[in-house]
């Protein structure tokens, strides 16, 4: 878990940024009263953080995210009050950024007041089952890309490797490995591993710093 | 790379046509299936491959034309507008007899319309999409696993038939993340022996061309080419059943309709209603024979579309108007829910009566 005032969510886009940024939202909001999500995604036109809209309000958690997301509207738009996340600094604020490069570049744009302020935890989401990036070397380079867009160096990784619901617990163990070495060539620490919350239990004590995900309800499935 | 790996729709389709032998992309961006141009972008120089953001559709078309007519295999991708900028291409192509891939993944119109998933494109799709007499391969997936699978046997077809196979998906599929295996057992393409690549002073020049002098030769090949499209449609329709077998309420859906329509056909067997589904996977071919065997037993068909009433006519047309057909949709970008197929379900099980 995190204890920065602000948790920046960053990846190769399809990492699960997304899933990680609404459930660590849930559990920061047991520990503090306000609680903001930021959705800077500028890149995916579905499946965004405001599907997720009804858990938000149900929690009283507040949601900043662009006001055509899920819309037809096809800008990559940012929302004005992104700029409270940095002036208001009486909220605990997890911002989901969009994927690759190109999505960290809008977060560039509150990297100075971000590193003035100085209390934040910038984190690499890390899946090895997304073909574009299933080794060190290839996570490395997209880790130096978003970096480099966005003007925050990294300060520890998430493990999120997962093949969505088809995910086994021996699929998250064969994981581990890897975001060992990610994190032994990048010198940043595995803040969590995440699961699904089906695959928790049998995971407990088995990994550490576990983190269970409830996933976004998809009604077609 | 992992044995299964996690990946979404429109990744899935570009990782497989690499797989498939395709090493020619031209495209121009449009949501809802600009993953594939990203992912060619990314992965086409690494692998001596060309990935090229054309001007227009209308370029990237005939740049697929270019190709074709040299014998590789080549593709275009683009959504519902871009499909149409793309339709003078699409007749040239099947006037001069050449294979291509095509993706299609659909959003919401007509005119700009909007970036939410659709199915709307069912009649450009399967019209052909173009001017002349002409038809079109039409693959209709209903996963990332499907989305990948019908790439590799969209370039089968578009070379055994020499004509062009399009992938007809809609934004979700597109979007959408599941987990996918990528083994293939990847044939050699067939040898192309009418192919603009050099004549090495060995044979006579070969000519790629769709205009003809003579209306009694552009008759002839007009009838030649029917006499395949007649071979194709006896032989290359596909589809799958799922609950057939004893079904009276027989719901009719391909792409993401066929998911939600799998989940009210599950929920209507709870209350006792026998209902079933045949999903298309080909639209072209539409596969005709699940419907001759299900018809003397089905009360009713529902057709669940996310658009207007489109694939509606070749059920009428598959099941000869013996039975009601009825419709149950949304359009525009929005998608039916199982609540929504289920009261269909209900309706057409009391006899068409609220």
């Amino acid at each position: 878990m995190t204890t920065k005032r602000l948790t920046i969510l960053c990846g190769h886009y399809g990492s699960g940024k997304t899933n990680v940024a609404v459930n660590l939202a849930f559990k920061l909001r047991e520990q503090h009263d306000r609680v903001t999500v930021a959705d800077l995604d500028i890149v995916n036109p579905y499946f965004r953080t405001k599907d997720s809209m009804k858990e938000f309000d149900e929690r009283g958690i507040r949601l900043i995210c662009s006001p055509y997301a899920n819309s037809n509207v096809d800008i990559p738009a940012l929302p004005q009050e992104l700029y409270s996340v940095t002036d208001d600094k009486g909220q605990t604020v997890v911002l989901d950024i969009g994927g690759d490069d190109r999505g960290a570049l809008a977060l560039g744009r509150l990297a100075e007041q971000i590193k003035v302020e100085g209390d934040y935890a910038m984190l690499m989401v890390i899946n090895r089952f997304r073909p574009l990036t299933p080794d060190v070397p290839s996570t490395l380079e997209v880790m130096r890309e978003i970096e480099t867009a966005c003007g925050i160096p990294f300060t520890g990784l998430v493990n999120n490797s997962n093949l969505g619901e088809e995910t086994t617990a021996d699929d998250v163990l064969g994981s581990l490995a890897y975001a060992d070495e990610v994190a032994k060539a990048t010198g940043l620490p595995l803040v969590m591993t995440t699961v699904k919350d089906t695959l928790y239990n049998e995971l407990k004590g088995q990994i550490n710093n576990l983190f269970p995900l409830m996933l976004q309800d998809k009604p077609f499935m | 790379m992992a044995d299964k790996v996690l990946m979404k729709g429109n990744e899935a389709i570009a990782e497989a046509a690499i797989l498939a032998g395709c090493r020619h992309y031209f495209g121009y961006p449009i949501t809802p299936q600009t993953e594939i141009a990203a992912y060619m972008a990314k992965k086409m120089p690494k692998i001596g491959g060309c990935f090229l953001q054309a001007e227009s559709e209308i370029a990237a078309i005939n740049m697929v034309y270019g190709v074709s007519a040299t014998g590789k295999r080549v593709m275009t991708s683009s959504s519902s507008p871009g499909i149409a900028l793309k339709s003078e291409g699409l007749s040239y192509l099947a006037g001069a007899d050449l294979p291509a891939f095509i993706v299609n993944v659909q959003r919401g119109g007509p005119g700009l319309g909007g970036i939410q998933p659709s199915q709307s494109d069912y009649f450009q799709a399967t019209r052909a999409g173009g001017h002349g007499d002409f038809r079109m391969l039409v693959l209709a997936p209903a996963s990332v696993q499907e989305m990948a699978d019908l790439t590799v046997k969209g370039f089968e077809l578009a070379d055994k038939y020499r004509m062009t196979a399009m992938v007809l998906a809609d934004g979700t599929m597109g979007q959408m993340m599941e987990p996918v295996s990528l083994d293939y057992d990847i044939k050699p393409a067939p040898e192309k022996p009418w192919a603009t690549n050099g004549t090495k002073m060995e044979r006579e020049h070969n000519i790629v061309n769709s205009l003809f002098l003579a209306p009694e030769e552009l008759e002839k090949f007009n009838f030649d080419r029917y006499e395949r499209y007649a071979y194709i449609e006896e032989n290359e329709a596909m589809y799958e059943e799922y609950m057939m077998d004893d079904a009276e309420i027989v719901l009719v859906a391909f792409g993401i309709a066929a998911r939600v329509t799998k989940n009210a056909v599950n929920e209507a067997r709870k209350f006792g209603i026998k209902a079933g589904l045949i999903r298309p996977i080909t639209l072209w071919p539409f596969p005709k024979a699940p419907f001759a065997k299900a018809v003397d037993n089905a009360k009713a068909f529902i057709s669940v579309e996310l658009s207007m009433g489109q694939m509606i006519e070749d059920v009428r047309l598959a099941t000869e108007c013996k039975r009601p057909v009825t419709l149950c949709n949304r359009a525009g970008g929005m998608i039916p829910s199982p609540e929504q197929v289920l009261e269909a379900i209900k309706e057409a099980a009391n006899g068409g009566a609220k």
